[in-house]
């Protein structure tokens, strides 16, 4: 009886979660088609797997160039942001007062505000300043709309560290620097290690942004895909190759940031 | 130790947090209020109130609020109630649980532009699309789902990538369930439904809040799903509110009449947003 049951949880979990992901396996399978393949009635679950698709995809759409204008403004906005949240994540974590709280409950609320709601504003500013289409602009946005739950992540860290330890280090005598580099970043290296991968996941596939203030210069993999939309997008093969080189880095980095995922993105509300 | 250094810490995230909420803020109040095209530059009169009138008596207005809610609420009720069937079948231990979880959760990293397009081209083509060849397998007439059921298609679409999110926080939360209180409620006789209705439910409830109020802060813009499947149509049977402003700002150039719209939008996330704001207050130290 017992064993039925497991067998029948297993069986389900199994099932429901391929079906779920199905769409995914799809994607992968029909990146290594022939265009053909890709469109073939019935659908074709066997084939021989071809990497035509990803060199046609390197040749003509540029891929690198918008790869690299990913790669660049996740990065420096996901390193921008730490440098300006550490600071003040480690003060009102050790550094309390009255309004510390009230403080962090204000950072939060500016992440409430729905992007769609600064559209405009950042649009007419970003044009005016000659910053449209520019990478300056969207690492501006990103590190902007991410510093919020950066802070947020980075407090919730620094706050584990026990106080008893910078006491000694200050009657030791150790400079704040001292205290900063010496004692606090060995503790906190993993708490900023993980609110960085999860502001690179956010920062690579925030689209909002990426389609309204870039295109062919600084345009990202998102707006990339995006651009697939037709007519390009009647070649299946192509479309899967482009999607799957996008998005493979960072589901691979999701996969190992799941939990600060949670506590990110739930500001800390469910442990 | 002096009060200054704290404080000098803490300002580069304050003043760059603060313009960022501000700054915005003040342009669209100023923008909604005056007439204002991107391809006129340079005259502004000042309109009083004519952009709102506008932006809410244009007859995309009633149907974009309508989808932007019937959006929001089917993608939150299917996230919500799958999420929790999914998070209680792969609570207990089984062969390659850890393997499920992980792939379980890879929909949520797909970038929504790749998302979408995945979704139109592959899945939903009514002649090559894997699912009408299913639908034809089962002897059923494939379906043209973007063109006859534009919203639908669009809460597929966003709902595969929230039913992760929402999976992975009841996953994390159900591991914090009280074990001994549940083999004390099956020695005590209860069966099954009653453990889940009287123990483990209330015990998802603030997951459960934290999930729909997150859900209605990103939900509110989708954006990117529209853009690259639907655009809006066909009419404007799948344009929320979001796609709405962006048309108005980006395709018809009149920043007035979107700057109004936007500030309904902020309204309308407001009103979500103070309720989860009450909620992580509470949860504060």
């Amino acid at each position: 009886m017992k064993h039925l049951a497991l067998l029948v949880r297993t069986v389900a979990a199994w099932l429901v979660t391929l079906l779920l992901v199905f769409p995914l396996i799809w994607l992968v399978l029909t990146a290594f088609k022939t265009e053909l393949q890709a469109i073939a009635v019935p659908p074709q679950l066997f084939f021989t797997p071809t990497l035509e698709s990803f060199r046609e995809v390197n040749l003509r759409s540029d891929y690198l160039h918008h790869a690299a204008n990913s790669v660049i403004t996740s990065f420096v906005s996901t390193l921008l942001g730490l440098a300006i949240a550490a600071p003040a994540a480690y003060s009102m974590a050790f550094f309390r007062t009255r309004r510390t709280r009230d403080i962090l409950m204000w950072m939060l609320s500016t992440k409430m505000m729905p992007a769609v709601g600064a559209l405009v504003p950042v649009y007419v500013m970003a044009q005016t300043a000659g910053l449209l289409d520019s990478r300056t602009a969207l690492i501006v946005v990103f590190t902007l709309s991410n510093l919020p739950i950066m802070v947020w992540m980075l407090y919730s860290g620094f706050k584990d560290i026990p106080p008893d330890i910078l006491e000694a280090a200050r009657m030791d005598g150790a400079s704040i620097w001292g205290e900063f580099t010496q004692v606090i970043r060995p503790l906190a290296m993993g708490t900023l290690a993980s609110t960085g991968l999860l502001c690179l996941v956010l920062a690579w596939n925030e689209a909002f942004w990426s389609l309204n203030l870039s295109s062919a210069k600084a345009g990202t993999l998102a707006a990339l895909i995006a651009s697939y939309s037709s007519p390009e997008g009647l070649f299946w093969a192509k479309l899967s190759a482009a999607s799957l080189m996008a998005i493979a880095p960072i589901v691979v980095v999701g996969w190992f940031s799941q939990k600060q995922l949670v506590q990110g993105l739930t500001f800390g509300a469910v442990k | 130790m002096n009060r200054l250094l704290p404080r000098a810490l803490m300002a580069p995230a304050v003043v760059t947090l603060f313009l960022w909420m501000i700054v915005p803020l003040a342009m669209t109040i100023y923008f909604s209020l005056v007439r204002y095209n991107l391809m006129q530059p340079g005259e502004k009169t000042f309109l009083g109130l004519a952009n709102y009138e506008y932006f809410v008596t244009d007859p995309d207005f009633g149907p974009s609020v309508l989808n932007t809610l019937s959006l929001l609420g089917s993608v939150i009720a299917i996230t919500v109630v799958l999420g929790v069937a999914l998070a209680l079948l792969v609570n207990e231990p089984f062969p390659g649980r850890g393997i499920v979880r992980v792939l379980l959760i890879s929909p949520f990293f797909v970038m929504p532009t790749a998302n979408a397009l995945l979704w139109k081209h592959m899945m939903m083509n009514p002649i090559y699309g894997v699912l009408a060849q299913v639908w034809i397998f089962f002897g059923a007439g494939p379906v043209d789902w973007l063109t006859n059921h534009p919203l639908l298609s669009v809460i597929l679409m966003v709902a595969w990538q929230w039913l992760p999110f929402a999976c992975l926080i009841f996953i994390t939360s159900l591991q914090s369930l009280d074990r001994d209180q549940m083999e004390a409620a099956g020695m005590d006789g209860a069966n099954p439904l009653q453990k889940f209705w009287f123990l483990t439910l209330p015990h998802l409830g603030r997951p459960i809040a934290v999930v729909v109020m997150i859900e209605m802060i990103f939900l509110l813009s989708v954006f990117a799903e529209i853009f690259t499947t639907t655009g809006g149509g066909p009419g404007n049977e799948s344009t929320n509110l979001a796609f709405l402003i962006f048309k108005q700002a980006l395709m018809n150039f009149d920043v007035g009449v979107a700057s109004a719209g936007a500030l309904f939008a902020v309204l309308l996330a407001n009103i979500a947003a103070v309720f989860l704001i009450r909620l992580i207050g509470k949860n504060l130290d």
